[in-house]
């Protein structure tokens, strides 16, 4: 248990370093485009093609469970959108990137550390937590709900477009579905979710690939380790999020 | 000149340095050898700041480096070259990439004038038309001078090399000490290498500095070795074939 604590004090310790002022701001600048497209761009295929198909999936599974022929056919696209809103999307996407960035993210820094990459930015004089991971957690924080709002729109459109190729949705019904009793706060609700998890995605698998000893097994286990973690710790901020924005 | 007192560090409680006294001086190529776990890698990573020592001091022309500020010690950091023994390149940027990167970072200087350094320092450890290559696409030998190459791009005053030859074939090995040796007259630097390969002690060792269990065994010149009792030394030193044939002719030249 103090070894947990110990762990979390590391962890605030290195988040002190990474927020310190950048050396140069052009290097700053051109490693925040770069993170953009590694970490950002790159994620960008995967999401659509799960979004648009998780899309259809919540739509012929909404339709089917609705059996009484009373409840309005305009509900499935409702709930559609609710729970691409307010679930599939921020929570669900993020821990699938936990996935393929967490695991990318700590590889990375954990094969610097071993080969001694980063003692060499440190003899250079660089700060290197603040010089690999700052642009990383801007990257993510900024670019990440970008994601997720191509995740709801392209996951809308793949409900759409199962509703008619198996008729169990007009359009009619499914956009007159997805735009009733919108409520924008969901959205804001959903992009502050977003950019809390971009900020566990960037700083949890950095700091595992940052402080791993060893070789080539253990840069492996650390970024294990950091999905695992990652994924924890989305699942509980994403109840004490939605407790503390939605909760009455 | 860097001057180092009593320096003691342990690690959970065992102790890797035990109070290791040295003095390192301007344009000369000093060397630290010693046995495998001897402390030699613990004893540079203390001088460069990337372990901090229980006891003792690192004064760099007169600066204590453990009373420095964080400003002053990043300022030195930047006087200082290191050479690790992998390498350390940047695997996944060019070799122009690598050895432009410290330029970037610390210096004004408009892109060509960057670029011109570069190809400069590249020509110097005998390096062409690998600007666009990557690490992984290096020889080992290639590797150590674009290492070198990046060591020396911000014209350092302190160079460090932690046994730059280790994995090299005896030839390379000769084209590296020598580059080194060269650098070190030509800019009139602090060169201190760890080694264990015997060839770079008789080649460039103007100093040597042995290190046995974290002590400071013996010191002397790589002339002394060949004259020395000390049993610590010459066990290490004559530790193969080669080196004991070369002993026995010595011996049988003195008449001893």
């Amino acid at each position: 248990m103090i070894s947990y604590f110990r762990y979390i004090g590391k962890y605030f310790l290195m988040l002190r370093q990474v927020f310190k002022r950048p050396q140069k701001r052009s290097v700053f600048w051109e490693s925040i485009f770069r993170e953009i497209e590694d970490l950002g761009i790159n994620s960008i295929g995967i999401v659509a093609f799960i979004s648009f198909f998780v899309g259809g999936v919540v739509v012929i599974q909404t339709a089917l469970n609705l059996e009484n022929p009373l409840t309005p056919r305009y509900l499935i696209g409702f709930a559609s959108r609710e729970s691409l809103i307010l679930e599939f999307s921020p929570t669900l996407i993020s821990i699938i990137l936990a996935g393929k960035v967490g695991s990318y993210i700590a590889s990375s820094i954990g094969t610097m550390r071993v080969t001694e990459q980063i003692d060499a930015l440190e003899v250079m004089g660089i700060n290197s937590l603040n010089y690999l991971v700052l642009p990383k957690i801007i990257a993510n924080v900024f670019f990440y709900p970008f994601v997720i709002v191509i995740s709801i729109f392209l996951g809308i459109i793949g409900g759409w477009v199962a509703g008619n190729i198996t008729g169990l949705v007009s359009t009619s019904d499914y956009v007159n579905g997805v735009q009733w009793e919108f409520e924008p706060f969901h959205i804001t609700y959903s992009l502050i979710k977003t950019a809390v998890f971009a900020f566990v995605i960037a700083t949890i698998p950095s700091y595992h690939g940052f402080y791993v000893k060893g070789g080539a097994i253990e840069v492996g286990k650390a970024s294990t380790r950091a999905v695992v973690w990652t994924s924890i710790v989305i699942i509980v901020l994403n109840y004490i999020l939605t407790q503390m924005l939605l909760g009455k | 000149m860097i001057e180092v007192k009593d320096l003691y560090k342990e690690f959970d409680g065992v102790p890797v340095l035990k109070g290791i006294s040295a003095t390192f001086e301007k344009g000369k190529t000093s060397l630290v050898i010693g046995e495998s776990g001897s402390g030699k890698t613990v004893f540079l990573k203390c001088m460069l700041g990337l372990l901090t020592p229980e006891k003792g001091d690192i004064c760099y022309d007169g600066k204590n480096y453990g009373e420095m500020t964080g400003d002053e010690k990043r300022n030195l950091r930047k006087e200082i070259g290191m050479v690790f023994q992998g390498g350390a390149l940047f695997d996944s940027s060019t070799v122009e990439e690598n050895i432009i990167f410290p330029l970037k970072m610390f210096t004004d200087k408009p892109y060509n004038e960057m670029l011109e350094r570069v190809n400069f320092v590249l020509q110097r450890v005998n390096l062409e038309n690998v600007n666009d290559k990557y690490p992984a696409e290096l020889s080992g030998g290639m590797q150590k001078r674009v290492a070198i190459a990046r060591a020396i791009v911000m014209k350092p005053k302190y160079l460090f090399c932690d046994e730059p030859n280790s994995g090299l074939d005896p030839k390379t090995s000769i084209v590296i000490d020598n580059l080194i040796q060269e650098i070190t007259d030509e800019y009139e630097i602090i060169t201190i290498i760890n080694s264990h390969d015997m060839n770079s002690v008789m080649e460039i060792g103007e100093k040597i500095i042995f290190l046995k269990d974290g002590i400071k065994e013996w010191e002397g010149t790589s002339d002394d070795i060949f004259k020395t009792d000390n049993k610590a030394i010459t066990d290490f030193v004559y530790s193969s074939n080669l080196f004991k044939k070369v002993r026995e002719a010595q011996l049988k030249e003195s008449g001893s």
